[in-house]
């Protein structure tokens, strides 16, 4: 398994989530967990998800997210699981 | 499994807070090129580089990309090139044309700067270190990237004083030699006492002879993450301070032991040591002086300041000795003064002093460092000001370093311009009592005791 975090923030509009996940639908890409919060208006999304399958490389995955949210108007970030884990568990 | 709290954390920490991993440092041995003669030895030091690093620059990128930290730097280090250069370089011009293979190979490769123009004379010099030490201006004039260092004493040698009264020439000449880019070249020239074989930082990194062939040696850094989290802890007590650094400390350790361990597995180069340093830039936000301000200083340099260092300086390291088997470097907080805004405001506001900086390096990881003095300061001054800095460093067994920039034509009042990382400072007045007959005596200060410690 190769689990990536994607971060999804920017200002709560109609869809965010649907765009998102047919991206991962598309690529292959599994979705392990979810959770979502609303802060003042601000969307504030994570995703834990499974790339093993994608055929995509990571640096194109992280792209074409980051492209995805331009046209959505938030802010995509891709970042292997392997730094939030190492920083806050010991 | 990781929750939306605690990523929001990491990623604050990265886009307001400046953590970051400063630098990706490989360490390369030269010892297997050496020749006799110095075409062949340029030749095989330019291609031992060039393969060891071709891909260092994009591995960094990659890693920063995946795991969402900028990576700052990348850089080399070599071995010191006093060694290495002994049999083929007869003149100071032979041994400056190395320092020009490294500059080429450094950018060939894409690296900003390369460290290891250097000489380890804690006790004694070889000939062929005297004509490196010599050649240390001209080939920093020449060079755009290359990065010197001196080792010039140890608490197990004592402080070679010959090589004290040189180096203050050296600064000085240096300094002359690059006048007309506000005698930039000192700010790329170190002296050490104690200095340690896997500093990934410069402009002191160098590969040390009893490292591997090759290794990967990271400086993580972040000033800005423990400022801020200092800020949450305004008023608390001394416990609940310490506690608040050295998980921070953790956290950012942990971050670059995570990139050494996989810039280690892409590059198929072992793995050195992570050095947990605070190291300060002239962003906003990037300050170490800020920190003992948060801690409820005016300004650094305000009585209190040296408590102050040292207390941040050993909760970092308490703090990043769990989180990395393998600490090494320097290790410590950085204290610079151009590269830091707040030191930057202290001396502008007056509050820092020279004296009171010297004072600091006792509590510090390095020393004295990017301090800019005024262009007429005697060599035998500068000579005087590395020989105190030595001595800190020989008598508590801790590496002690001075890196300060004689700007040529330029006195107290006036402010230099480095740019990017190296940014301004203030220049900064100098005690200009003599100390000419102390620094000529020539020989060594024989090491200190190791007993009746007081």
């Amino acid at each position: 398994m190769d689990r990536t975090v994607i971060t999804v923030v920017g200002k709560d509009t109609v869809g965010i989530i649907a765009r998102v996940c047919t991206y991962l639908a598309d690529n292959k890409i599994n979705i392990l967990d979810i959770s979502q919060t609303i802060v003042q208006g601000f969307f504030n999304m994570m995703m834990i998800v499974d790339t093993g399958m994608m055929t995509k490389g990571f640096g194109q995955m992280s792209e074409e997210l980051h492209a995805l949210g331009e046209e959505i108007g938030v802010d995509i970030k891709c970042q292997r699981e392997e730094i939030f884990d190492k920083m806050h568990r010991i | 499994m990781i929750n939306l709290f605690e990523v929001v954390e990491t990623n604050e920490m990265i886009t307001r807070e400046n953590l970051d991993v400063r630098t990706i440092t490989l360490g390369i041995s030269l010892l297997d090129c050496m020749d006799s003669d110095l075409v062949k030895l340029k030749e095989k030091i330019y291609n031992k580089i060039y393969g060891a690093a071709k891909d260092l620059v994009k591995t960094g990128e990659e890693i920063a990309g995946e795991f969402g930290i900028p990576i700052v730097n990348k850089r080399i280090s070599v071995t010191p090139m006093g060694l290495i250069g002994g049999t083929a370089c007869k003149t100071v011009e032979d041994f400056a044309s190395l320092a020009k293979t490294l500059d080429e190979v450094a950018k060939a490769v894409g690296v900003n700067f390369i460290g290891g123009y250097s000489a380890l004379i804690s006790k004694g010099m070889t000939a062929a270190d005297e004509l490196l030490i010599r050649s240390i201006p001209l080939a920093l004039s020449q060079t755009e990237r290359v990065c010197s260092s001196v080792n010039l004493g140890s608490t197990r040698t004592g402080i070679n004083m010959d090589g004290v009264k040189l180096m203050g020439e050296i600064v000085r000449q240096t300094a002359e030699y690059t006048k007309e880019q506000d005698s930039l070249g000192c700010a790329k020239l170190v002296v050490f006492c104690n200095a340690p074989d896997d500093n990934p930082f410069m402009a002191g990194a160098f590969h040390g002879v009893s490292e591997a062939d090759k290794v990967i040696n990271v400086g993580v850094s972040g000033p800005g993450v423990v400022k801020n989290a200092v800020s949450k802890v305004r008023g608390e007590n001394f416990e609940v301070l310490c506690e608040t650094i050295k998980k921070t400390a953790f956290k950012v350790t942990r971050v670059g032991q995570l990139v050494a361990q996989e810039a280690s597995r892409r590059l198929d180069v072992p793995f050195g040591i992570v050095d947990l340093s605070l190291a300060p830039t002239p962003a906003i936000g990037d300050s170490v002086a800020d920190i003992l301000c948060e801690m409820g200083l005016e300004y650094a340099g305000a009585p209190g300041s040296t408590a102050a260092l040292a207390l941040l300086n050993d909760q970092v390291k308490k703090g990043g000795v769990m989180a990395s088997s393998y600490v090494g470097g320097l290790s410590g907080a950085f204290i610079p003064v151009s590269e830091d805004q707040g030191m930057i405001h202290a001396v502008e506001a007056g509050a820092l002093s020279l004296e009171k900086l010297e004072a600091m390096t006792c509590v510090c990881s390095v020393g004295l460092d990017m301090i800019a003095i005024p262009g007429d300061t005697k060599a035998s001054t500068i000579s005087g000001i590395i020989a105190d800095e030595m001595a800190i460093g020989m008598v508590n067994q801790k590496t002690t370093a001075v890196r300060i920039i004689p700007v040529i034509g330029k006195g107290v009042g006036e402010t230099v311009e480095f740019g990017g990382l190296l940014g301004y400072a203030p220049i900064m007045p100098v005690n200009s009592f003599s100390c000419e007959e102390f620094v000529s005596r020539g020989g060594r200060i024989p090491a200190p005791i190791h007993s009746f410690k007081n």
